[in-house]
């Protein structure tokens, strides 16, 4: 489960100011609650603040005000130290796919567990899966330069869900795709949802939600201006 | 389908994977070694000065006790002058030990200018171990003068402690050197951490993002820059062994040596060979400690 109550955040240095006097909120009151297993979109135009919201919901922003709890655990409880441990029940694909370009598709896709302190054995297993559930056994060893954007995005898509996280949210998975490819990576996410995972998919491409119609947190302006 | 795990190059693939942040290419293998090596053979340099300035500190302390004589006229051997002389020099409490020179290590001595069979009569040269070296040597020397009269005293100590100030001053400024080149080496290891963190800032993110602990993205960085530095340091310390021995050799003559004939000859053994193998692994641990404070401060900016 995903809860934000009254949640603001803005973006500040150190002295909690910004260049010009103090930074503006970039989300304000921003509440809603996503039930365990579910499935949503988070739509709005750019600069609506989407890309804060999911920094918030897989921890890698914290709230200037208001309270997150991801997975049934308050941020604002929780220690620094407590925090990476939650993280790995929590997968990420980013609209820029973020791959580490020196390591092997392989060892992309393996990185969350060896983060994990997975063995070696355990591993090769269940990366081997992941490659073969997207389409990318053969790639195993090449480089993600050598890649089509397609492909690097299932491999994003791998490395989230190699650790079967409890939560996934993709920011813009297929904004870099064409049409086919981006249909494949949405159906990899359905599939994921319908394993059981939190889905939560922020996106720009209304036909791709037309084509697949599930509930939608709609922000405009740093606001949740709907949600169903 | 091919298996992952049976792909064409598996060991580098396996060693790409341990290296998550790119390290190796990150921290150069090249120059932080080197700049550490230079650093190690300053720090050996200062090392083997502080020991041997200690070394020179004892022994001319050792000399300095040994340094006073007390001469009277070879007519005092009869008429028990001399004993009475002995006596007053064991009662003082400065005095540790009072002991005539014996007539054929005292011609040894002046053969040099006498020969072998002096035709003047030598001296009665008493020898005398201090309990302590004097703060002032001729103040001591006017009581042992007053306590055997006739007696003519001949004190060095002076010069002696004067030399001892200078070897203890060099040692401490030999032991300041050495923390300076460590302060400067944990500066170098800093400022090639920081280049590291600033060329891997992505992947240390993501490592983050993943659920990575700041433990574990430090001590990849130790863990590197442990082994660079620790390198760095034993290439230094090799190439400071023949320098050290070289001077060795030189201040062979100021430790009662003779200078060695032949390479071979060079005074291997004096070398702090415990000290300087101790240099690579302190060095190692000081890259370690280094970058794990670097990289720690910079990760407590990450939520």
């Amino acid at each position: 489960m995903v809860r934000f109550d009254d949640v603001g955040l803005r973006y500040a240095g150190p002295s909690g100011l910004g260049p010009q006097g103090p930074a503006p909120e970039v989300l304000r009151d921003v509440s809603f609650t996503l039930p365990q297993g579910s499935f949503h979109w988070l739509l709005g135009p750019s600069g609506a603040g989407k890309s804060s919201l999911l920094g918030l919901m897989h921890l890698a922003l914290r709230p200037s005000r208001g309270e997150v709890e991801v997975l049934g655990q308050r941020l604002s409880q929780l220690r620094r130290g407590a925090l990476p441990a939650l993280r790995r029940r929590i997968g990420v694909v980013y609209q820029d796919f973020r791959l580490l370009p020196h390591l092997t598709v392989f060892d992309n896709v393996a990185l969350p567990m060896r983060v994990a302190g997975r063995g070696e054995a355990q591993l090769r297993a269940d990366v081997a899966e992941m490659l073969r559930w997207t389409g990318l056994a053969e790639k195993a060893g090449a480089l993600p330069a050598t890649l089509s954007g397609g492909e690097q995005q299932r491999v994003a898509l791998a490395r989230a869900v190699v650790m079967r996280p409890a939560l996934l949210v993709a920011d813009e998975p297929t904004g870099n795709l064409d049409g086919v490819q981006a249909r494949r990576v949405l159906a990899l996410l359905r599939e994921m949802h319908r394993l059981g995972t939190t889905v939560v998919v922020a996106t720009h491409a209304e036909a791709l939600v037309a084509e697949h119609p599930a509930p939608a947190l709609r922000m405009d302006e740093g606001r949740l201006v709907a949600h169903g | 389908m091919a298996e992952p795990s049976r792909l064409a190059t598996p060991r580098l693939r396996r060693s790409r994977g341990r290296d998550p942040l790119g390290l190796r290419r990150a921290l150069s293998d090249r120059l932080l070694p080197a700049l550490v090596a230079a650093m190690a053979l300053l720090a050996a340099l200062a090392l083997a000065g502080a020991r041997g300035a200690a070394e020179l500190t004892a022994r001319w302390e050792a000399g300095a006790a040994a340094a006073m004589t007390v001469q009277l006229p070879p007519s005092a051997a009869t008429g028990g002058r001399l004993e009475r002389a002995l006596a007053a020099l064991d009662a003082m409490p400065e005095v540790a030990e009072a002991r005539v020179m014996d007539g054929a290590r005292m011609q040894a001595l002046l053969r040099p200018w006498l020969g072998e069979a002096p035709a003047v009569s030598l001296p009665l040269v008493i020898e005398l171990r201090l309990a302590e070296l004097p703060a002032s040597p001729e103040v001591l020397a006017g009581r042992i003068g007053a306590a055997v009269p006739g007696g003519t005293v001949e004190s060095h100590g002076v010069w002696v402690a004067r030399l001892v100030a200078l070897a203890r001053s060099l040692q401490a400024v030999a032991l300041a050197a050495l923390v300076l080149v460590a302060g400067i080496a944990a500066a170098v290891v800093a400022v090639a951490v920081r280049a590291g963190i600033a060329a891997r800032r992505s992947a240390i993110a993501l490592l983050h993002d993943l659920g990575a602990t700041d433990a574990d993205i430090a001590g990849r960085f130790g863990q590197r820059a442990g082994l660079l530095v620790g390198t760095g340091a034993l290439l230094g310390t090799l190439l400071a062994v023949p320098v050290l021995a070289g001077f060795a050799d030189l201040a062979a003559p100021l430790l009662g040596s003779q200078p060695a004939p032949s390479l071979a000859a060079l005074p291997w053994a004096s070398l702090p060979w415990a000290e300087l193998a101790l240099l690579p692994l302190l060095g190692a641990a000081l890259g370690w400690v280094t970058a794990q404070v670097t990289v720690r401060r910079w990760l407590r900016r990450l939520p």
